[in-house]
């Protein structure tokens, strides 16, 4: 029966090495990371790094869950966009400083994940994609209807405000070492997450699940402790985006968001650690570039979608951890 | 003027039939949807666009070929059914026994491609397409104006429910497909010929959605993105009933439409997010749906 399950599992889990060992397989490709982060605002665009940074984070946080606890949300826009608009007029409206404002938007994804984990994980697989897809239209509903969101317009001017009140943000180079230093924060929390022992049961529920009831985890318990982080995290990622380009709007909470950071993720790498942030880069270079070809865009995407589930289905960095033999 | 609960019965009616129009679409998209489910184990993300096409093949069958509502309601869907058939059978076939989310992946994809294109060529606004002469006018019930075209609307609909209903559980066709359903394993021991029965499947049922989306020009107007927002909305219906069963698809679709549209009469402000309320309450007290077996 062992060997049965030890030859099911895909190429990329079999032979893995221990999760301390993994963990330093990371660093020289860590340090890459680094460097690269701390180069790029000196030849590229600071704001469209930025975005490709806020981006990398979401679909990292969306990885958690996809990659390594085996759920599909096809409703993360709920999470990213709700902290945008909460960010967004924390800052705008109420005055807060930007710490608080951003602060204020990961708490109300991290409650509203909570929310909706405790609804979708009662069903499992292809019924929890639908439940958190209807729930976060349920929620664009919503946004466009109250008057705080703005509708149609969304939250404009959002203020970027003063580092501890301090450090003017307004300067685009200034924003992108904060945007920079958040983003690595929560790369590495999620890194650390993923190998940590709460990590190891996360990956045992997704290989499976009835497995790791029987050992005694409460499988229940790690799925929504995952999901809240996942949202809270995406939270963080949506709050950054609004105090960067100073805008709240629909598109964020629309599915087609959802649809987007999937893309990100399929392209990268299902269950990799840097997949996620090459798919990203890759997703937003691909629409910016193709920005001009207008409504060829989602064909584009869903192209991208099609060739990945057929033939591409570790994505990126999984490919290159299976030529390397190494995790990634 | 006689009134329920402070509402004009004649605005009331009017919003059931409404409501009952919705439930239609809903319980032929969400019949199409289990049926899949149940033989290929994918949902079919790509389910609005076919609603869609069939939609635009009318549009298009009477703008460039000046072929009519009759011919293209039966044209269309048949079309629509075969170019299913051939996706089922270049794509869908190649991630067979794999986990269903990437069967859900595809099908996304498959429905930005169709969308996406559709609207390079057509634009968002959509166009309008005229109601049959034989259907048009109406009759005035005393309570209530009944247009013609509605009534045939919600009369085939409730037809084609239980023509599939019939297909399914009472002719040879039918039990193959559930005994496929069971195990397809053991059915193609048997000698019958499962990928056959699966890529026929799959054509039927998005021939159903092509098929509602004909019926649906007339009323909405014809535009790529009609189906983008119903897939959701059907997508919960499923939730809600559970797709193990054909008659629990069919009665969960019209009465989520009919409640609908009531809730357009009392709080309109909830109608488009009743279902979705409705799909969270069911959750908290019998996640497998209504009509669901165990999970």
């Amino acid at each position: 029966m062992t060997a049965r399950v030890e030859t099911e599992k895909p190429a990329a889990i079999r032979g893995r090495v221990p999760a301390r060992g993994e963990a330093r397989s990371l660093r020289i490709p860590t340090l890459v990371l680094i460097a690269v982060c701390v180069v790029a605002p000196f030849v590229i665009y600071p704001v469209f790094l930025m975005k490709m940074l806020c981006w990398a984070l979401f679909a990292c946080a969306f990885n958690l869950l996809l990659g390594y606890v085996g759920l599909l949300s096809f409703g993360h826009a709920l999470f990213f966009g709700a902290a945008g608009y909460l960010t967004g007029h924390a800052a705008l409206v109420w005055g807060f400083p930007f710490e608080l404002a951003l602060l204020t938007g990961v708490a109300t994804s991290a409650v509203l994940g909570l929310a909706v984990g405790w609804l979708a994980i009662r069903r499992q697989g292809i019924y929890f994609a639908m439940i958190t897809l209807a729930l976060a239209q349920m929620f664009y509903f919503f946004c466009l209807r109250v008057p705080f969101t703005g509708g149609e317009d969304g939250i404009q001017g959002v203020p970027r405000g003063k580092l501890l009140g301090l450090i003017s943000l307004e300067g685009n180079l200034t924003l992108y070492w904060v945007v920079l230093a958040i983003f690595l924060f929560g790369f590495f929390f999620i890194v650390r997450v993923i190998h940590s022992p709460f990590g190891q049961v996360l990956k045992a529920v997704r290989e499976n699940e009835p497995r790791a009831v029987s050992l005694g985890y409460r499988a229940d318990h790690y799925k929504l402790i995952a999901f809240v982080l996942s949202a809270a995290l995406s939270g963080l990622a949506g709050g950054l985006k609004a105090i960067v380009f100073q805008l709240a709007s629909l598109t964020d909470v629309y599915w087609t968001t959802s649809g987007e950071v999937i893309l990100m993720v399929l392209l990268g790498g299902l269950g990799t650690v840097f997949g996620p942030i090459v798919g990203a880069v890759a997703i937003v270079c691909v629409e910016s570039f193709l920005a001009q070809l207008g409504g060829w865009v989602t064909v584009v995407q869903g192209g991208l979608f099609v060739i990945c589930v057929l033939a591409f289905r570790r994505g990126v960095i999984g490919e290159l951890a299976r030529v390397l033999r190494r995790p990634l | 003027m006689t009134t329920v609960f402070g509402v004009p019965i004649q605005a009331l009616f009017g919003q059931l039939l409404v409501g009952l129009i919705n439930g239609s679409f809903y319980a032929l998209l969400s019949l199409g949807l289990a049926i899949i489910f149940g033989l290929l184990n994918i949902v079919n993300f790509a389910h609005g666009a076919f609603y869609m096409l069939g939609a635009l093949g009318a549009w298009l069958l009477l703008e460039h070929f000046g072929v009519g509502y009759w011919p293209a309601l039966i044209i269309s869907p048949l079309v629509v059914g075969l170019f299913g058939a051939l996706i089922e059978r270049t794509m869908l076939k190649r991630i067979r026994g794999l986990d269903p989310i990437y069967g859900l992946l595809l099908t996304f994809g498959l429905a930005l491609i169709i969308q996406g294109v559709a609207r390079n060529y057509f634009g968002v606004s959509g166009e309008p397409y005229d109601m049959p002469p034989q259907l048009t006018g109406g009759k005035n019930l005393g309570f209530m104006f009944l247009p013609n075209y509605r009534a045939w609307v919600v009369l085939v609909s409730v037809l084609l429910c239980a023509l599939t209903w019939f297909v399914t559980e009472r002719t040879r066709l039918g039990s193959y497909l559930r005994a496929a359903t069971e195990n397809p394993l053991l059915v193609q021991a048997f000698g019958i010929n499962v990928p056959r029965l699966i890529t026929l499947t799959y054509g039927l049922g998005v021939g159903l959605a092509a098929l509602a989306g004909v019926m649906a020009a007339p009323i909405y107007r014809v535009s790529p993105l009609m189906g983008s927002d119903l897939i959701i909305v059907v997508f919960a219906v499923v939730v809600i009933g559970g797709m193990g069963s054909i008659f629990g698809s069919i009665l969960t679709g019209f009465a989520l439409g009919v409640i609908e549209g009531l809730t357009k009469v009392y709080y309109p402000e909830a109608s488009s997010t009743v279902v979705f309320v409705i799909m969270a309450l069911v959750l908290m007290v019998k996640p497998t749906g209504l009509f669901g077996r165990t999970a």
